[in-house]
């Protein structure tokens, strides 16, 4: 059994992780904020696209633009009006408030959509692939982590050389002194919620098209792209892809031996991680 | 002072539920069963995330894993049931301490995940070990069944009274700890973690200390709720929604960091599930949208809100401080 094509494979789903996982790493690294129903809302929007495309014929990847806006402005309104009031010292509120999201969104879902499981489909897409060698790589996990790749350098652009970026930094150092100098901080909150939420849209797209999803697939996420943000370390944007990347090696490692151990041996590179590295690979500073 | 009143009250209320298998018939012995394994559980969740401050979401880890302790301790080591409970209780509190040390590196907020994480690893390991029969779960032999007792009614009492045994250590423990000086020092963590470790608390300690403790008790009480149930598969004994999701919402609405929160909690949540449970997926949003509302709106809960009406506590926990001489008395 080659090892490389397990290792190329695991590498591409990493991608996907990483789109998971950037929004988890933006909201804590600009609020502190632990998003719990932040897996429930990837699904949401993949049901969301899903409605999108049954509606116009688009294909998911048009669909897009359509979706990402809409998310987005879920994500700013949320925080603006509900996760605005649960930010402070005590660290229960935002979690135990997300967590009552997270219930909500799910068995919302299940009693619009049903339990079947659905899929976007995503015509030549699915099953194109790029051959070298023995090894064939599929065409739409090529362009997952490309796009993952993308966010990530876009999103290191915003925050280290425009204005909003600017106040998410401003914000995320010293709230106090970032109103005092005149950042209206509720409002970049929640623009760091939009932002947040248009990950969580381009996650769910990218999701649905690879594989089948149903109302419960949230929790799974939220795991996944909270591993891949824990192992690359807080407050790195390029640490959460390493950490998405990692991830996804593990897990297609662990899918060799058997199913059910693709899932495991992910945890177990978490926990090995947090053991070796409590901070993650790439801490900031 | 309070805490004579309050034992006269808590005996009486322990020998009316002793003595239910006089009062109550079957289906209600049940109930009054799984309430009281649901009281415990919210009571140690309340004083996990209440006053500890470590907001797990992974206490069904060790449920499942009370209940898996019973299972292949009656099944492949002959073991009585009644022995097997406090072997469950310590494998849970070992399985707790392997993960403490880890969990505990995690920043607040991601200590949830991370102990949900923890609990869905060792429902993988559980549901690959082929002996406990995988995915699809096993039954209690009946030998192992018919150990506790011979007779199909006094069996179900056995139990019952195993469970009562068990919740009635939990709450009076609890409420035993929260009284004593680790209590005090737990409730300083909670107000103030900063000055609390200036004052000479190990937070580290007290917290370790703390989510073991839970943790056995946890297995404990998973371990009789398995027993009642007499099967086990991975998917029941490592419920996210029965043993912690419910349990949150319920200690929640009632009122967190208050003992008397998780008894009105319980209270409420089997009340509404009596009535509302056949609403499926409604239901859950209602209970969902009850426990968001309930944090956003009034964070001390229900029992907050009644408690600063009429200034009564039930399980008297506050201190008043001791400015004047006239009594050495808490």
């Amino acid at each position: 059994m080659s090892l490389l094509d397990p290792l190329l494979q695991g590498i591409l789903l990493g991608g996907l992780y990483t789109i998971f996982a950037v929004g988890l790493s933006l909201i804590f690294g600009v609020m502190k904020l632990v998003n719990i129903a932040h897996g429930d809302f990837i699904v949401l929007a993949a049901y969301l696209a899903h409605l999108v495309i049954t509606a116009t014929g688009l294909h998911p990847l048009a669909a897009l633009i359509i979706v990402v806006p809409m998310m987005a402005a879920l994500g700013y309104l949320l925080q603006r009006f509900i996760l605005t009031r649960t930010m402070g010292e005590d660290i229960l509120p935002p979690l135990l408030v997300s967590f009552g999201m997270a219930v909500i969104v799910q068995n919302g879902l299940l009693s619009i959509f049903t339990t079947n499981a659905q899929r976007l489909p995503a015509g030549n897409l699915e099953t194109a692939s790029l051959q070298i060698g023995s090894i064939h790589l599929g065409l739409l996990p090529l362009f997952t982590l490309a796009v993952a790749v993308a966010l990530i350098a876009g999103l290191e652009q915003l925050f280290s050389h425009t204005k909003i970026g600017r106040a998410f930094r401003a914000t995320s150092d010293d709230p106090q002194i970032a109103t005092a100098i005149g950042v209206k901080t509720p409002h970049v909150f929640a623009m760091a919620m939009a932002l947040c939420f248009a990950t969580i849209a381009l996650a769910g797209v990218f999701l649905a098209m690879r594989s089948n999803f149903d109302p419960f697939s949230g929790p799974a996420r939220l795991i996944y792209g909270f591993e891949a943000v824990i192992i690359g370390g807080l407050g790195s944007f390029w640490g959460t892809l390493a950490g998405g990347v990692i991830l996804g090696v593990a897990q297609s490692f662990g899918a060799q031996i058997s199913p059910q151990m693709q899932v495991l041996a992910g945890h177990l590179v978490f926990f090995a991680i947090l053991a070796i590295r409590p901070r993650g690979l790439f801490p900031k500073a | 002072m309070k805490p004579s009143r309050f034992f006269v009250i808590a005996t009486l209320l322990s020998l009316t539920l002793a003595a239910a298998p006089l009062w109550a018939g079957r289906a209600e012995l049940r109930l009054l069963g799984e309430m009281l394994s649901f009281l415990s559980l919210a009571t140690l969740w309340n004083l996990l995330a209440g006053y500890a401050g470590l907001l797990s979401v992974g206490q069904q880890a060790f449920v499942g894993l009370g209940g898996y302790a019973l299972f292949t301790a009656c099944s492949f080591l002959g073991l009585s049931p009644y022995l097997a409970i406090p072997l469950a209780m310590l494998g849970a509190a070992l399985v707790a301490t392997l993960f403490a040390p880890l969990l505990f590196r995690l920043e607040g907020a991601y200590f949830a995940i991370g102990s949900w994480v923890a609990a869905e690893t060792v429902m993988l390991i559980i549901g690959m070990i082929p002996a406990l029969a995988g995915g699809a779960g096993m039954s209690l032999p009946i030998e192992v069944v018919k150990s506790i007792a011979a007779d199909k009614l006094v069996r179900e009492f056995a139990i019952y009274w195993l469970v009562l045994g068990l919740s009635l250590t939990t709450v009076f423990g609890v409420y035993a700890l929260l009284r004593s000086k680790a209590g005090l020092a737990l409730m300083a963590i909670r107000d103030n973690g900063l000055a609390a470790a200036s004052l000479g608390i190990d937070l580290w300690r007290t917290k370790f200390v703390t989510y073991v403790g839970v943790a056995a008790m946890s297995g404990g009480i998973g371990a009789v709720i398995f027993l009642q149930k007499l099967r086990i598969s991975p998917a029941s004994a490592f419920s996210l929604n029965d043993w912690t999701v419910f349990v949150i919402f319920a200690v929640v609405i009632g009122g967190i960091g208050q003992m008397e929160g998780a008894v009105l909690g319980t209270l409420i949540f089997f009340a509404l599930r009596e009535t509302l449970a056949d609403f499926g997926a409604i239901y859950l949003i209602v209970l969902g949208a009850v426990a968001m509302s309930v944090m956003l709106v009034a964070k001390r809960g229900l029992w907050g809100a009644i408690q600063s009406t009429i200034g009564f506590s039930v399980f008297p926990t506050t201190r008043k401080p001791m400015n004047s001489a006239e009594t050495g008395a808490e």
